[in-house]
């Protein structure tokens, strides 16, 4: 169910990511969602595409370290609050977060949370039993 | 400045007498190294020389070079000249290239090596009135245990501290009235700018003198030194495999360093042909150990390059100088007092699973040295968690401070980033600016 993340090791260089994007642009790959967590040094900059594979093969031939790391996408409604419930659900099944990041449709009333744990089917079941909708790989194709 | 001399006689003996000295322990040295160590031996023989071809210091020449590669060879016992019953000690580097150079003395070898700090402490003013503040580290390090000797020699009242725990130190300083310190010049930085913070003027800090070794260091670093601690900083030279600090050191006139040529004969060669060079020229330092009994190296190339020089020294000393070394004619660093071998960097590399592909970056910031080490990533361990790649820098950190005995910055960069030439990779970068 888990959807697939490019994660791609960058250094704290002045034009990495004009590069990477412009790698992507070249090769029609649309970015759909992105985060960046950064120290001093280097920085790990996560993608969700709409061909991570595609993406992946370029990006290595191009010398980036890059890999595809499965994570939990969870459709949320867009309104207050609703990001906070959804977290609730893995709290209260202690199960530990590592990182988050959100998005918004461009058409639908929902935004898009991918959140990134130990145990992606203990976070996935916990969140379908509590109602809320996973978003799968054919999902982020469409969007 | 009124003249100390712990050995007047030696210290200040003409030229041509020290020469007949140095003949005669030569001699026998080289009879007693060829019957007891095999492996020199077997050098000797390889080269076709014999005892007796030894009939004076101008025949040194004809004898074969020791290397850093021979005592790894040779390691532990190799190069022992001595039964290990007759044996008091042993003292060993940091663990330089992968293998300790453990080296070994009998009482006799001490008691010469704690003569040669004897008169590095005179030299610098001290006498038995003095209180020695040694703050260079104990242990395996030959510089704590060296001026340790030293000072009990010149009869100081001997504060054996070690290094580390600043606080300690300035408050022995401070409440036993020290004159003398002894440690790295880094450390000496270190205190000197902690005292001034704590609102200490250089005429309330009771030292008058200082003897500083074991690490590279500048004319400029001296000058902040000694006007910070109010004192006249001196320079003193030594490596483990003669013996340890002492084997040189500095006079009142702070031109280069005496050589205790009585029992370490200095020789310039040409690091490429092995030629020995006339005084004045510069070329790789070798030191021939003229009367140690149980780890007597003939011929140690110590890699350093410098100058040598028998002008007249206002101190009276007629013992011939030498420069303060210019230069490595190998790869060796030294970083904060430790040697460190980029091969070493690279069999740590290789044992926790990374290519070999690193740059060692040395700078100095607030006088004190700052290493950093650049890895290439490893893809398989790349993940995608911050937290993952910060404990593998930490990681790959302890086990090149394990390898080392110093710490360094690992900086974990993406692969194939660092330069790669046709030749030779450049796997050193050292902005220090010490010469």
């Amino acid at each position: 169910m888990a959807i697939k993340q490019l994660t791609v090791f960058v250094e704290n260089k002045q034009g990495t990511m004009v590069s990477i994007t412009e790698i992507l642009s070249k090769n029609n790959i649309n970015i759909r969602a992105l985060s960046i967590a950064e120290t001093q040094d280097f920085g790990i900059l996560r993608l969700i595409v709409n061909d991570e594979e595609a993406a992946k093969t370029i990006l290595a031939d191009a010398g980036y370290l890059i890999k595809i790391t499965n994570v939990v996408g969870v459709k949320i409604g867009d309104a207050p609050g609703k990001l906070c419930e959804a977290l609730k659900v893995l709290d209260e099944s202690n199960i530990n977060l590592e990182y988050l990041y959100a998005f918004m449709a461009r058409t639908e009333k929902h935004a898009y949370v991918v959140l990134r744990v130990e145990d992606n089917d203990a976070a996935e079941n916990v969140l379908v039993n509590a109602g809320f909708h996973l978003i799968t790989e054919a999902d982020i194709r469409k969007l | 400045m009124e003249q100390n001399y712990y050995q007047k006689s030696i210290e200040t003996m003409p030229a041509e007498e020290i020469k007949k000295l140095q003949s005669e322990k030569l001699v026998k040295q080289v009879k007693h190294v060829y019957e007891n160590v095999e492996y020199y031996r077997n050098l000797m023989d390889e080269k076709g020389v014999k005892p007796e071809d030894i009939k004076g210091i101008e025949d040194l020449h004809k004898l074969p070079f020791l290397t850093k590669a021979d005592l790894r060879d040779a390691y532990p016992y190799g190069l022992l000249a001595k039964p290990l019953e007759d044996c008091v000690r042993i003292q060993s580097t940091s663990g330089t290239t992968g293998r300790r150079v453990v080296a070994f003395y009998t009482q006799k070898d001490v008691d010469l090596w704690e003569d040669c700090c004897a008169r590095a402490i005179m030299a610098a003013g001290g006498t038995k009135k003095d209180v020695c503040q040694v703050a260079y580290g104990y242990g395996l390090f030959t510089g704590g245990a060296g001026l340790h000797g030293g000072s009990h020699k010149v009869g100081c009242l001997t504060l054996p501290m070690s290094s580390g725990n600043t606080e300690r130190q300035i408050q022995f300083m401070t409440d036993l009235s020290a004159t003398i310190l002894c440690c790295t010049p880094s450390y000496a930085a270190y205190i000197g700018e902690t005292l001034k913070e704590q609102g200490y003027k250089p005429e309330d800090i009771p030292l008058k003198a200082g003897i500083f070794g074991a690490e590279p260091w500048t004319e400029e670093m001296r000058r902040g030194i000694e006007e910070t601690l109010g004192i006249k900083a001196y320079d003193i030279y030594g490596l483990t495999e003669t013996s340890g600090p002492g084997v040189a050191f500095e006079c009142s006139e702070q031109t280069g360093m005496h050589v205790n040529e009585d029992h370490f004969y200095p020789e310039i060669i040409n690091p490429d042909t092995g030629e020995v060079l006339p005084e004045g020229e510069k070329g790789e330092l070798v030191f021939t150990a003229l009367d140690k009994e149980a780890f007597p190296l003939l011929r140690y190339r110590t890699r350093d390059i410098c100058v040598l020089s028998r002008k007249k020294c206002s101190c009276g000393r007629t013992l011939i100088k030498m420069a303060k070394p210019m230069g490595r004619t190998d790869d060796m660093l030294i970083i904060r007092g430790v040697n460190v071998f980029p091969s070493q960097i690279e069999t740590v590399l290789l044992n926790e699973g990374y290519q070999p592909n690193y740059q060692i970056v040395v700078d100095r910031a607030n006088n004190t040295d700052t290493f950093d080490v650049n890895v290439e990533m490893n893809p398989e361990q790349f993940t995608d968690k911050v937290s993952d790649v910060l404990a593998m820098e930490k990681s790959l950190a302890g086990a090149m401070k394990t390898m080392l005995g110093i710490n360094p910055s690992v900086h974990l960069v993406a692969p194939k980033s660092i330069a790669r030439s046709e030749g030779k990779a450049v796997r050193v970068i050292d902005k220090r600016k010490l010469v």
